[in-house]
């Protein structure tokens, strides 16, 4: 039985003089005990939205969802007692010492005083921060302050966890660091995880299983590995001079039976049932037209593949 | 099946926990408690020195004589209504730091978090309102009825500041910005302070400040304080206030409690 189930939820904001805003428009999703759920879509996409409901910090205009089998609009309280969550921003008190932040939070979920400072201690440990916990953590680094927002979410030992977005805005050094924690604790743990992320590599290294979303809904999902397989062939990608060339390239290259042919800026990117012949084909009738590649690359299907078949167009940085 | 998972803290301790987290947060920024602490000292001796004649206008009424000792409580009132009144910028600061959803994410009850929020207010306004007393006796001032009379006096800045701080924090959980709740903040408080007798025999006023001045909070406290603190002391003007502030503090904190149903609605 999933221990986190969301069926058909609906949200709109009122638009402050505006059209309202359609955040969610029939989103389901489902994720079995011990397994990683990573929701990948561009800002705006819904997953925020579908984290507020799921941690009852906010409620759907319609639909139903339950969390470590309760119902999150009539066991809200119950809801609360089984999750942890790691909200977009960092949510650590900082007035208070890393230290004071894990007690505060062991306590307000039932932890004995003895026990909320050894897990405190424990944690701190576990994410290198022992020194760092008798700071205040308006002193800390990005990526220190992010570590402890996923401890304060530990810190109960969560039936469900929620981390929205975990890696934002930290650098590639410490994304790969938390993206290390968060294996580890998913594999020592065994608990769900519902991860939001805008990052393909992130929800590619992470995700067992995974909802692309789009608009409100869950466009696809499935586990990565089955996505892309399910792409048959292989990923092409042509690249240009011009963003001019790369689109009368687009143009030679429809000849071709090529799919999911798109431009991006300089380049062209398209999937061929077999690559090591298209390549060749595909210089063939660019040099006929007078276009010279710049360089070609033949690939396995990736998530950008992925999310380009379902949901039409390339996931791009700004889209991002 | 259901996870049964572990009960969460009561109520009264999530309370405590709260207050002692706001209360750490202060004691961090000595600044903001020097300001906090010394504001109060200096509208006493401000007031005291700038209004010390009024006492001999005709038909002011002040048992002692001396005005440091009429505006000692009115000082206490004013200084509780102005912070209680900011109460709520802590709230939208958790907000905005993101806290607030943690908490709210937390099976911490919404009566804890407002709880815990006037608790901290309440133990600022005492400990500010017996440094007042402290520096109204250094300066002169002597109460006939100190023994009873402060802690009436505390007991009434303490439910003017539940009433205030409550209504602060319903605002900023409705209204969400700091610049919407300093404007609404200010069109409240100047009037609740000048329609009532914090610094100014209410009987001198013209009659229909003195009519308004019956409905406001901040008059009750005032009058209930000084009354306590005079000698010869008119119960029957002191307990039916008391009761009323009492009231409307119980109805003002669940209000403000209800506050937090609003800002999930709107989330």
């Amino acid at each position: 039985m999933p221990v986190l189930q969301a069926n058909n939820l609906h949200k709109r904001y009122p638009g402050r003089g505006r059209q309202p805003v359609l955040a969610l428009d029939g989103l389901s999703i489902e994720a079995e005990a011990g397994s990683v759920l990573a929701l990948l879509g561009p800002n705006g996409a819904g997953k925020s939205t579908t984290v507020k409901i799921l941690t009852t910090l906010a409620r759907p205009d319609s639909g139903q969802a339950t969390v470590a089998g309760y119902n999150v609009l009539t066991q809200a309280e119950l809801v609360r007692r089984s999750i942890g969550l790691v909200a977009q921003k960092s949510s650590a008190d900082p007035m208070a010492t890393g230290q004071e932040n894990l007690v505060l939070a062991g306590r307000i979920h039932g932890l004995g005083r003895a026990e909320a400072h050894a897990r405190a201690r424990d944690l701190l440990a576990r994410f290198e921060l022992v020194e760092a916990g008798a700071r205040v953590v308006r002193t800390y680094s990005g990526g220190m302050a992010r570590k402890l927002d996923v401890a304060l979410g530990l810190v109960h030992r969560p039936r469900v966890l929620f981390l929205d977005e975990p890696t934002t805005g930290l650098d590639p050094q410490a994304r790969r660091q938390l993206w290390h924690e968060i294996e580890r604790m998913t594999g020592e743990d065994g608990m769900t995880v519902l991860l939001t992320t805008h990052y393909l590599d992130e929800a590619d290294q992470l995700a067992e299983h995974l909802a692309i979303v789009d608009a409100g809904r869950v466009v696809v999902s499935g586990r990565p590995e089955d996505l892309k397989d399910e792409l048959r062939g292989d990923a092409l990608t042509i690249e240009f001079t011009t963003a001019e060339q790369a689109r009368s390239g687009r143009a030679v290259l429809a000849r071709l039976p090529l799919q999911d042919v798109v431009v991006e800026a300089s380049r062209v990117r398209a999937r061929a049932d077999i690559g090591p012949e298209a390549v060749p084909a595909a210089l063939s009738v660019l040099e006929s037209a007078g276009l010279a590649a710049r360089s070609v690359t033949m690939s396995r299907p990736s998530l950008d593949d992925v999310y380009l078949r379902y949901v039409g167009r390339a996931y791009t940085a700004e889209a991002a | 099946m259901a996870f049964t998972a572990p009960a969460p803290a009561g109520t009264l301790t999530d309370a405590v926990l709260l207050t002692g987290r706001s209360v750490r947060a202060l004691l961090r920024q000595p600044a903001y408690l020097g300001i906090s602490l010394i504001q109060p000292v200096i509208w006493l001796l401000l007031f005291g020195q700038l209004f010390r004649s009024v006492i001999d206008i005709p038909g002011f009424t002040t048992r002692s004589g001396d005005y440091l000792e009429f505006i000692t409580p009115g000082v206490i009132l004013m200084t509780t209504l102005f912070s209680a009144c900011w109460a709520g910028t802590g709230y939208i600061e958790d907000m905005n730091l993101g806290v607030m959803d943690r908490l709210l994410a937390s099976p911490v009850r919404r009566g804890a978090m407002m709880a815990g929020a006037l608790a901290y207010q309440v133990l600022t306004t005492v400990v500010q309102a017996l440094i007042v007393f402290g520096i109204a006796y250094l300066a002169g001032a002597r109460f006939a009825q100190a023994g009873r009379g402060i802690p009436i006096t505390l007991l009434a800045a303490g439910l003017i500041c539940v009433i205030m701080a409550s209504l602060s924090n319903a605002i900023a959980l409705l209204v969400r910005q700091q610049e919407a709740l300093i404007g609404i903040s200010q069109f409240i408080v100047l009037p609740l302070q000048f329609v009532s007798g914090a610094i100014m025999d209410t009987r001198l006023a013209p009659g229909w400040v003195r009519h308004v001045a019956r409905y406001n909070p901040v008059d009750w406290a005032v009058v209930a304080a000084r009354q306590s603190l005079s000698a010869g002391t008119d119960w029957g003007a002191v307990w039916p206030r008391l009761g009323a502030l009492a009231a409307l503090a119980i109805v003002m904190a669940a209000l403000g409690t209800r506050a937090f149903g609003s800002y999930q609605r709107s989330a």
